[in-house]
């Protein structure tokens, strides 16, 4: 069953912990990531329904060198940047699962790494 | 909805987390189920698994099995490591070799350094006829704030000087627990759910419908014991938001309404509020009827502070005044989160009684989803209470009080005052400042306003010890005396702000550091033999205490207990018993032991904080009525008792700052300083001063940035990353631009709190801590009503490029070499009498001003009676 990572990422603050833990978990280096922040913003809107409206939007991505915690998912533990998630918007699992987690009410991300088990 | 609160809890893995136990091992580590508070750390203090091999700390982890935080950790909690080993931190006490600022030592033993200590304030200052009231005692924030060094300045000490150097009006959280305090009797704080031990799953908790993010940054500040994040699982559960700040923030730009007030104007706009709440009648009238008094007053005070004219003072519109305060008051549950912005005004005591009366109105008091009443947990209640209670009497009677500095103004406030202190300092009135110990604290970086300012008058100390778990700037420019500071990852500790009480186990070592408990008990053994070989001879006996009594009197041999007589009086009083709730709770099963607390999880929430409606039950009032803690039992809309004895006007009007009325009246005077320089705001990598050190925090945030709007950045041609100056009439400092499109073009916002633990720690480096800090541009001894709120936060600037040729004199070099930017210093003057700092002019003339400070209003009036300090009754 392939493993994912969903992001509710409309409540994504930009805290930064999914890649400070990530970066601890996998002994990473200067400038390098298993998780990372992006940013969209903030702008505000000027057309259509949005306009006047603010955005300001982040969403960590997974890098190469995420290996979905394989082995702390095996001792039973969760993910060290879904365990860390301040904003309480990560989740892990198996992705059908996470799929239907989904519920439209709020802009959301499954990612998978390159893992399965 | 995805978030979904009894899934995650199903979803732990309990064995893998080691549900019940407190300490395991696990793949060659030790792990300790503990808490952290600080140092590093914040205001919060999150439950974690630390990671140790040799009792060294590898790795920390957040305890998903803790209700605090879930597992949650910050960036700073994760990174401890780096900052608990940092390969330079002091590891003995060190006695200065050279000369200040030389950043020379000799490493000494404790019974030295302790016996130097003792020896120099008896030879220096008891054999010279002098009191300990000539010892100042300067603190942090977030450490220790509440117990220990206010404690160490008391028990150990024997001063009543204790506070925060160079803090003008006490501008930070004090203001708001006064203000509030007040009118209503306790401390309102946002009800997310924390209270419970069982969070969001508890059956009354609701989340607020309407959450007032006001001159706040929560998810980065988690300022006042409150997690930030929690906000962000009510949104999650359908808190809409209203944001009122200055500049936009990520929740600003989440919010239904956000009110980018202009910096300093709050309080109009929250008499705007109170005018369209009254006047359209949204106010909750059962909940007044029943538990306020003075409504009809406050209706007719506010009836002139119509949404036009806050609309005007805010620069904000009238009808997004109108819109928001209906949201709020409309609300079946608001909740308003009230930030350092509320602190760091000249109308601040004001302001926060203001808004704890747009709670009240609104009957959104103490009820689930709104602000609730919180004290600290059990009672335990050490603090400033219990310090001066050790004070003796007649050296407390020489406290550094407002009266001092404002004549009219009455001392309420548990710290000495600090335009007191900074007179005392620079003139020598009352009397002179002969010591300073300053402890978890790097004040000329950090928190000094005027930094340059308080670095002149520090010079002149004649004996200075610094206690902090690294080598600061501070340290190096003062201290005689070093003494090293365990880390939280090192020390047993405790904590009660609000609930739960929690306990910190030291898991890890650092050489010869003591923690600040072990300090004041050495210091105390030293200084005050018999109080403390009869209370405190043990780290076991003060931790006990702290729980049995908070630190009050219990006579055995009499069975007599005995309180402080008040955070801001001397002496004792006789009470019917002092122990703490948590005593009388476990005194039967015998299991009340630090001990206890950290095998059971570390962690015990209280019933106090959790009970809501404490005002219908009884809970508040000493004599059980129900009611609130307040001379008539109701909400005090308008706090005549109070206030009147503080000497401050009971009813609220706005007020500007002096920087601020030049900024709008005097043309010249904007034409030189076009910006409004905000300050201060909290980043997800640095609590104040600390964590620079670590090479994590840095990579995500290596230098001090300065937001520059669009337009202003396309004027003066920067770009990202272009170094600024930033200047006014008080000295320089710079930081590298960043350019925020969402920043109102009058406005540029500065960090603070940097220094450079890398750079070279000798004068005029002092580890680059004068280079970038914005206090170089703020001011002392502008205060408001009550002596309370020093506009630190909303100060006038000029902004210029860093250029090779105008890199010299540099902040350092000026400050520590030539003299300082201003000269001719007055006590009680918020600004020199020589000409202002120009970088276009030599510096350090002579000059008297024309314009006396004082007359800045042309009218001769001082500053007392700019800001109506009345005579207290």
């Amino acid at each position: 069953m392939t493993k994912g990572i969903l992001i509710n990422y409309e409540f994504c603050t930009g805290c930064h912990s999914c890649e400070v833990a990530c970066k601890k978990e996998l002994g990473l280096d200067f400038g390098e990531f298993g998780i990372k922040l992006e940013q969209v913003g903030p702008y505000k809107y000027q057309t259509g329904d949005l306009s006047e409206k603010w955005e300001w939007t982040y969403l960590p991505v997974l890098t190469k060198a995420c290996t979905m915690c394989e082995d702390r998912v095996k001792t039973g533990k969760m993910p060290a940047c879904v365990q860390h998630c301040q904003a309480w918007c990560m989740y892990f699992g198996d992705v059908e699962d996470l799929a239907r987690k989904i519920d439209g009410s709020s802009r959301c991300a499954l990612m998978t790494g390159a893992v399965t088990s | 909805m995805l978030f979904n609160y009894q899934e995650f809890l199903d979803g732990i893995n309990r064995d893998a987390y080691h549900e019940g136990e407190w300490q395991w091992e696990e793949d060659g580590y030790t792990v300790t189920r503990t808490y952290t508070y600080s140092a590093p750390g914040c205001h919060d203090s999150c439950g974690v698994l630390m990671y140790t091999k040799n009792g060294k700390l590898e790795r920390v982890e957040g305890d998903p099995l803790d209700p605090c935080a879930n597992g949650r950790l910050c960036m700073r909690c994760l990174n401890l490591p780096e900052g608990v080993n940092y390969e330079q931190r002091p590891k003995h006490p060190m006695k200065r070799a050279g000369k200040r600022g030389e950043n020379k030592w000799t490493e000494i033993s404790w019974e030295e350094a302790l016996e130097t200590i003792a020896t120099w304030i008896r030879v220096n200052i008891d054999e010279a006829g002098l009191g300990r009231e000539s010892i100042f005692v300067n603190h942090g924030t977030g450490r220790n704030i509440s117990s220990w060094v206010p404690f160490l300045g008391g028990a150990c000490l024997g001063t009543p000087n204790i506070g925060a150097i160079g803090f003008s009006g006490y501008s930070c959280y004090l203001p708001r627990t006064c203000g509030t305090a007040a009118g209503i009797g306790d401390f309102p704080i946002v009800d997310a759910s924390e209270t419970h031990e069982d969070r969001y799953n508890n059956p009354e908790w609701l989340p607020p419908e309407v959450i007032v993010i006001w001159g706040c940054e929560p998810l980065k500040s988690n300022a006042d014991g409150f997690l930030g994040h929690w906000l962000n699982v009510c949104l999650q559960m359908g808190s809409k938001l209203v944001v009122i700040d200055p500049q936009l923030t990520w929740l600003g730009a989440k919010a239904d309404f956000w009110l980018p007030l202009r910096p300093g104007t709050d309080l109009a706009l929250a008499l705007a509020w109170l005018n369209v709440i009254t006047t359209e009648e949204l106010e909750d009238k059962e909940f007044i009827e029943l538990w306020c008094a003075y409504y009809d007053e406050l209706k007719e005070h506010v009836a002139q502070f119509t949404p036009e004219w806050a609309a005007e003072i805010c620069q904000i519109d009238a009808e997004l005044i109108r819109k928001s305060a209906r949201f709020y008051a409309k609300a079946s549950r608001g909740a308003i989160q009230w930030g350092l912005a509320f602190d760091t005004q000249v109308d601040s005591i004001q302001l926060c009684q203001t808004v704890s009366n747009l709670m009240s109105v609104c009957g959104n008091i103490d009820k689930p989803g709104t602000n609730i009443l919180v004290r600290n947990g059990f009672e335990i209640n050490p603090g400033y209470a219990t310090a001066q209670l050790y004070c003796p009497e007649e050296t407390f009677a020489k406290k550094l009080t407002v009266d001092l500095v404002h004549p009219n103004c009455v001392q309420f406030i548990g710290m000495a005052d600090c335009d007191a202190v900074n007179r005392a300092f620079e003139s020598g009135r009352p009397y002179p400042i002969k010591m300073f110990w300053s402890q978890g604290s790097n004040g000329i970086t950090c928190s000094a306003t005027a930094s340059g300012r308080v670095f002149k008058m520090l010079q002149n100390i004649e004996f200075c010890v610094v206690a902090d778990p690294y080598l600061t700037p501070t340290a190096v420019a003062f201290a005689d005396i070093f003494l090293p500071l365990k880390t939280t990852a090192e020390r047993d500790s405790m904590r009660v702000w609000w609930t739960p009480l929690r306990a910190m186990k030291g898991v890890s070592e650092w050489y010869d550091a003591k923690s600040d408990e072990e300090l004041v008990i050495a210091l105390g053994l030293k200084l005050n033999p018999e109080l403390f070989q009869k209370r405190w001879p043990t780290m076991d006996a003060l931790k006990q205490d702290y729980l049995d009594t908070g630190f009050n009197i219990y006579d055995e041999q009499t069975g007599k207990s005995y309180r402080s007589a008040g955070r801001s009086k001397a002496g004792r009083i006789e009470v019917a018993d002092a122990h703490t709730n948590y005593y009388h709770k476990h005194k039967d099963n015998g299991d009340g032991t630090y001990d206890n607390l950290v095998q059971r999880g570390g962690y015990e929430y209280d019933d106090f904080c959790a009970t809501y409606r404490k005002y219908e039950k009884g809970m508040l009032r000493p004599d059980g009525s129900p009611g609130f803690a307040t001379p008539t039992g109701r909400i005090e809309l308008v706090p005549f008792i109070t206030f009147g004895a503080w000497g401050i006007e009971p009813y609220a009007t706005h007020r500007e700052s002096i920087s601020a009325t030049r900024w709008l009246n005097d043309a010249e005077y904007k034409a030189k300083y076009p910006f409004i320089c905000i300050n201060g705001t909290r980043s997800y990598e640095f609590f104040h001063s600390e964590n620079r050190q670590q090479k994590t925090m840095r990579e995500f945030h290596p230098w001090p940035l300065v937001k520059v709007s669009s337009q202003t950045a396309k004027e003066y041609g920067i770009s990202d990353g272009d170094w600024l100056w930033l200047e006014n009439s008080e000295g320089r400092c710079r930081q590298k631009a960043v350019i925020d499109p969402t920043l109102n073009p009058n406005y540029v916002h500065a960090e603070h709190g940097w220094w450079f633990p890398e750079a070279k720690p000798e004068f005029p480096h002092l580890f680059d801590s004068f280079e970038c800090n914005i206090n170089n541009l703020t001011h002392s001894y502008e205060t408001g009503p009550g002596g309370i709120g020093n506009p630190l936060k909303s100060i006038c600037c000029r902004i210029y490029k860093c250029t090779k040729e105008n890199m010299s004199p540099t902040p350092g070099e000026v400050i520590t070499k030539l003299n300082g930017y201003r000269n001719n210093f007055i006590a009680c003057e918020p600004f020199a009498r020589d000409l202002a700092y120009d970088s276009t002019c030599n510096i350090n003339k002579d000059v008297i001003k024309d314009t006396p400070l004082a007359d800045v209003f042309g009218d001769g009036s001082s500053l007392d009676t700019i800001y109506g300090n009345k005579k207290g009754e």
